[in-house]
């Protein structure tokens, strides 16, 4: 929304100079977006006279002028290279010092080719005026007795443009006259009685008949059309003052007729309508739509209508769109000379549906589908009226009025002291009350059960809260005192769910094994998103904003591989990226879940990556990754050896390298794997990936060590209540103590064991099978050599070498123990993995 | 002298200590410091041979002939000792001499040093330090809304005007007809709260919100952070504090300017819109908007199953990648969802910068 300076005067009796007027507006929700201040920007620009006018003596095409600056004064030499300039020419000076904005210059007085020029002549294009003509502004002859004035004064540019952010719930201020109210409302001036209009009403009946046409369950879609014709018009240019000012806004002047209506719809925020009367045929009437039906809009289009629009038709069919556009057809030209004004209402709702439908935003739509003053039908008839007669003339009827404006005051019960229960701002009663009525409400009975009657124009004020808005905003933000928000704990209890505690850990971890965590989008592809099990027409968007996003991803991966090329691309070779989020297996809230995944690309393992003296890095396998997953489990406190795992992970691992996660058969808690090279292909990505997702909603829930809760008993101590059975310690006990230490002062005692195993037996079930030998000394085993070339590779078979620890715990143990121990490991693994002792 | 068995008085004994200590002396490595402790100590050596003669000895010689033999023994022992120990030393310079490293060479740096989290996320972490001070626990929604989430619990019914600010995105319409959409503001997480929760209420809210727009400052995919505090009491003043502590705490300065200025949301009533004197990142003269908040409008309240003239509380949202590129002097908004490396590496932040209220939230 923009007016001008002496716009806002029409309505707001006011001293409040430019940046109080900016500031308070900013204040009290009218946010001014900007100020176009010509007289600020332009005011050190001046008529002067070409008096002399000569060629440089150093350059061709430079002039040295004489140049009258003001009556009396010496002459002023500006060296000038415009080839307008010449003797006798009224033009516009600049002095030194001035700032020039369409060159973003400050004048300084220095020689120009050995001549010293005392200022400038201007171009319109130096004062970001718009640019006509070549050359320096040559101002008309009639101009002689402003030399020494003000540029802005002179041409009337001294009016400085607001432009105003309006938010919707405001449709009293699309207009001035409601912007200066609330001006007034926050101290800054008086608003003005409305002017007095001369007689409006005609003699005669209008003679056009206008109908409103609509079942019952569309009344309200137009619920009142009043007209009124003048015969008789001579249509011309408006007069030069509403010419400015709807230049001065960014409106162009059309003619009379058209331009009356739109400084109304700016002034009053009333949109209204100018049919040349000749054009009509028949009855003009409001109604809905028909299938077939179709108009030439104002707009030069043409525009189909449905049964959902709201149409003025004639007995030929459509006009226009009610409340949005005008038609082409009936409009009014120059040659107009009988007019036909409709100040109507239109239900926004209605016209917000019809704006959506067929993509019309005018400033009519703006004003209905916020919401329209519906008492301002015949206020804008007349005002539009009285202009329309003494602009251009003819001879007005008596109006028309079809239907009854839906005018709907409500009265809310207030309270005064809710202001101050809902904002802390404790105002005297007097200052409530004023406020409120200045804007225009109504208040009967006292302060502590006062009726408050709603103006029409406040269709947004429902109830106490929305007056409670009205009082503080105009009060100023400002002044609510800030109040500590009572702290609910002395010290600050932690907040965190588990999951969210997982998340942050998970992160950390994985930063701290090399990774660099990213945020991708959270739409892909569909290819990719169809190449990860993802895809579905569900979770495809319907207006994505490129087919690059247009499916919601089904995993973390797709985003992540996409980058890896991507930084490939610029030379970053070895990529360990990871991101963690959420991904969509449905469009159902609980088809979402939280996801951790990462890709090392090339050699980015966790050691480091590259070349290097002290061992150049491999390229990373399945089992960087896994070591990964391992590590983000351990760090949530879970023991990845309780799970399974399984060679079972999806399409788009390598399907001999990677492996699934998992707690039973439905759990999935993780997958890790070389990433299948078709996968890469597709993705287009040219360097070799192992990949992992954990699903951190999948996981187990972590158990208290203790369950328990901790109870302060008389002497202040803390004693552990346990869940189950009831045991009070004597010594204080903590709920997050950590178990008993049980550890042995004997030596372990470490055995080495090589089996022959077929080359399809898992190196973890011959681990699981030796410490399944013997539960009680058996502490834990490990691979430390694996081999198979030779005879074995031609045989089928491998060798796996395992070191088993015995924790003896309260004697050292025998030969004789140890030896029977390793008997029962080899009988152990014989028997589940078919291994035999390598001799 | 023609044999030690022979040589037994005092003075023999003199001149053998001192010949013995010589040869140790004398021996230049430890194999013929060996054979010098041999020849003198072995069971055939010389100083051997004498304890043998003691017990031919008269009863009368034999103690002081045993005492200055035993002297004889201890002083070459000792001697044997003192350059073994010069010997080893020496060998062990010469050992060292030889074993030089170039110490300038490279080292990794290991992945602690390598590893980043990313800007968003460290924010997040700064934020909810802050929040969780003043007893704010984190709620969470899904990113897939329906309409009445989004909008209409939210008072802003189908074609208000305030839905064509939102630019949403939508999905293809089900077999009701009704479709979903992603949410376009953090706000569905205050309805979900408010439905599943009785007051008192204390939550924020952060998540990725999605908006059908995307130029120089705007991504298709932003971070929002919701608030909403809700029991009988809290008023607009404690909001103002709320705001005013949370951006010194954020901003890591004693005091920010800011100014609150009227505004409008359809699910808040009074609204207010909030700026930030750029001094708290340096800049000053300037004004940023960095939040709308406001009391949570009684409709809200009333579509969630709470009495608005019992409860009452406020709610506001802010932009968390627009605070990140404020606090960090991060510049480009679509930078952030790139994945790439160079500027991960450069804004990110290390896996050690634990915010902490008591350590400082950056280091």
């Amino acid at each position: 929304m923009k007016f001008t300076l002496s716009w806002l005067k029409d309505h707001l009796d006011t001293t409040a100079s430019v940046d109080q007027l900016s500031t308070t507006l900013s204040a009290i929700g009218l946010e001014v977006e900007a100020i176009e201040d010509a007289g600020a920007k332009l005011g050190a620009f001046t008529v002067a006279r070409v008096v002399e006018a000569k060629k440089h003596p150093n350059a061709d095409k430079l002039q040295v002028l004489q140049v009258e600056v003001a009556k009396g004064q010496p002459l002023m030499e500006v060296v000038c290279g415009a080839p307008n300039a010449r003797v006798g020419m009224l033009a516009v000076f600049a002095p030194l010092g001035t700032y020039i904005p369409g060159s973003n210059i400050t004048l300084e007085k220095k020689p120009v080719r050995g001549v010293v020029s005392n200022g400038m002549m201007c171009s319109a294009a130096e004062l970001e005026l718009p640019d006509e003509s070549s050359g320096i502004i040559d101002l008309p002859a009639t101009f002689a007795d402003k030399i020494g004035q003000r540029y802005v004064d002179v041409m009337g540019l001294n009016d400085p443009v607001f432009e105003v952010k309006l938010t919707p719930n405001r449709p009293d201020c699309t207009g001035v006259r409601g912007i200066a109210r609330d001006l007034a409302a926050a101290g800054l001036g008086t608003l003005k009685p409305e002017p007095k209009l001369g007689a409006v009403e005609g003699r005669d009946d209008c003679p056009i008949d206008i109908k409103l046409e609509f079942t019952a369950d569309a009344a309200n879609a137009c619920p009142v059309f009043a007209g009124r014709v003048v015969t008789g018009v001579t249509n011309g240019p408006s007069p030069a003052w509403m010419q400015a000012r709807l230049k001065a806004v960014g409106l162009r002047p059309i003619n009379a007729l058209v331009d009356v209506t739109n400084y109304i719809s700016l002034d009053r925020g009333r949109p209204l309508h100018v049919y040349d009367a000749d054009k009509l045929k028949g009855t003009v009437r409001a109604r809905l739509g028909r299938p077939g039906e179709k108009f030439l809009g104002l707009d030069g289009k043409e525009h189909v209508v449905d049964e959902t629009m709201c149409v003025i038709a004639d007995d030929n069919g459509p006009l226009g769109l009610g409340g949005i556009m005008g038609g082409e057809a009936s409009s009014s030209t120059a040659t107009t000379t009988n007019v036909l004004i409709e100040s109507a209402y239109f239900a926004p709702l209605r016209t917000a549906a019809t704006g959506r439908k067929t993509g019309l935003m005018t400033d009519a739509r703006y004003r209905f589908e916020r919401g329209v003053d519906p008492a301002s039908v015949m206020t804008g008839l007349d005002l539009a009226t009285d202009m329309i007669v003494k602009f251009c003339g003819g001879t007005q009827t008596k109006a028309k009025v079809a239907g009854n404006a839906p005018i709907d005051q409500p009265t809310i019960a207030f309270e005064f002291a809710h202001v101050a229960k809902l904002t802390g701002l404790d105002l005297p009663d007097s200052e409530i009350s004023k406020t409120l009525t200045t804007l225009g409400f109504t208040i009967n009975g006292a302060p502590d059960a006062a009726k408050v009657t709603v103006p029409t124009w406040r269709p947004d004020v429902h109830g106490s809260a929305d007056l409670v808005e009205e009082v503080v905003r105009i009060a100023g933000m400002d002044r609510v005192p800030a109040t500590p928000l009572p702290r609910l704990n002395g010290v600050t209890r932690a907040v965190l769910t588990e999951k969210q505690k997982r998340a942050r850990r998970t992160r950390r971890l994985l930063a701290a094994r090399g990774y660099v965590e990213a945020v991708t989008w959270s739409f892909i592809t569909r290819e990719a998103a169809r190449h990860f099990g993802g895809g579905s027409d569900a979770l495809e968007l319907a207006n994505p904003i490129s087919s690059e996003l247009s499916s919601m991803r089904p995993g973390l991966l797709p985003g992540l591989l996409a980058a890896v090329t991507r930084n490939r691309n610029r030379a970053a070779a070895d990529v360990a990226l990871f991101e963690l989020g959420q991904a969509y297996r449905g469009e159902r809230p609980q088809d979402q879940y939280i996801g951790a995944a990462g890709v090392r690309a090339g050699t980015a393992r966790m050691a480091g990556s590259g070349r290097h003296w002290d061992g150049t890095a491999a390229t990373v396998t399945m089992f960087d990754v896994k070591a990964d997953v391992f590590a983000a489990l351990a760090a949530l406190g879970l023991d990845p050896s309780k799970a399974q795992i399984t060679r079972d992970a999806p399409s788009w691992y390598h399907p001999g390298r990677s492996g699934t996660l998992r707690l039973g058969p439905k759990t999935i808690l993780a997958h890790f794997g070389e990433v299948h090279p078709a996968t890469l292909t597709a993705l287009d990505v040219d360097a070799p990936v192992s990949a992992f997702e954990i699903f951190l909603d999948a996981l187990p829930p972590n158990k208290t060590r203790i369950k328990g809760h901790l109870k302060p008993d008389i002497k202040g101590s803390l004693t552990v209540v346990l869940d189950e059975l009831q045991v009070t310690s004597t010594a204080t006990v903590s709920a997050k103590a950590k178990p008993a230490l049980v550890a042995s002062d004997l030596l372990p005692v470490k055995r080495d064991f090589a089996f022959i195993v077929g080359k399809d037996v898992a190196a973890g079930d011959v681990i699981k099978a030796a410490l399944n030998a013997d539960k009680l000394f058996i502490q834990s085993a490990i691979v430390f050599d694996l081999f198979d070339g030779g005879q074995l590779a031609a045989d089928g078979k491998v060798s796996i070498a395992i070191e088993v620890t015995l924790q003896p715990a309260t004697e050292t143990l025998t030969d004789a123990a140890i030896d029977a121990i390793a008997t029962k490991i080899i009988e152990e693994v014989k028997k589940t993995t078919g291994g035999v002792i390598r001799g | 002298m023609t044999s030690d068995t022979t040589a037994t008085t005092p003075t023999d004994l003199a001149a053998l200590t001192s010949e013995l200590t010589s040869e140790v002396a004398a021996a230049t490595d430890l194999v013929a410091l060996e054979a010098v402790r041999v020849a003198a100590l072995g069971k055939k050596g010389r100083v051997s041979a004498l304890m043998g003669r003691l017990g031919s000895l008269p009863a009368d010689e034999k103690k002081s002939f045993g005492a200055a033999v035993n002297a004889l023994k201890a002083a070459v022992t000792a001697a044997l000792d003192a350059r073994k120990a010069e010997l080893e030393t020496a060998a062990l310079d010469a050992r060292l001499a030889t074993e030089r490293a170039d110490v300038t060479l490279p080292v990794r740096l290991g992945p602690v040093a390598e590893g980043r989290v990313h800007p968003v996320s460290q924010v997040l972490d700064e934020v909810i330090e802050i929040f969780a001070d003043m007893g704010f626990a984190v709620a969470e929604g899904p990113d897939i809304e329906t309409d009445a989430m989004n909008f209409d619990m939210l008072n802003i019914p189908a074609e208000h005007p305030a839905r064509q600010d939102h630019d949403t995105f939508y999905f293809s319409p089900g077999a009701d007809g009704s479709r979903l959409l992603l949410r376009t503001h953090t706000s569905p997480v205050q309805i979900r709260t408010m439905s599943t929760q009785k007051p008192p209420i204390r939550i924020i809210a952060p998540g990725r919100v999605y908006r059908c727009d995307s130029d120089q400052t705007h991504t298709p995919m932003f971070h929002q952070i919701e608030g909403l505090v809700i029991d009988e009491t809290t008023h607009m003043g404690h909001l103002k504090w709320v705001l005013e502590e949370f951006c010194k705490a954020f901003f890591e300065v004693d005091a920010v300017k800011m100014r609150f200025r009227a505004s409008h949301f359809p699910f808040t009533e009074p609204s207010m819109e909030v700026d930030i004197g750029a001094e708290a990142i340096g800049k000053p003269g300037q004004w940023l908007e960095i939040l709308g908040c406001g009391m949570v409008h009684p409709n809200v309240l009333r579509n969630c199953g709470l009495d608005p003239e019992k409860y009452q509380g406020f709610a506001f949202g802010m932009g968390l990648d627009r605070l990140t590129m404020l606090k960090y002097g991060i510049p480009d908004l679509r930078a952030f969802f790139s994945g790439d490396l160079k500027w991960l590496r450069h804004y990110g932040f290390g896996v050690l910068d634990v915010p902490t209220l008591g350590g400082g939230l950056s280091s």
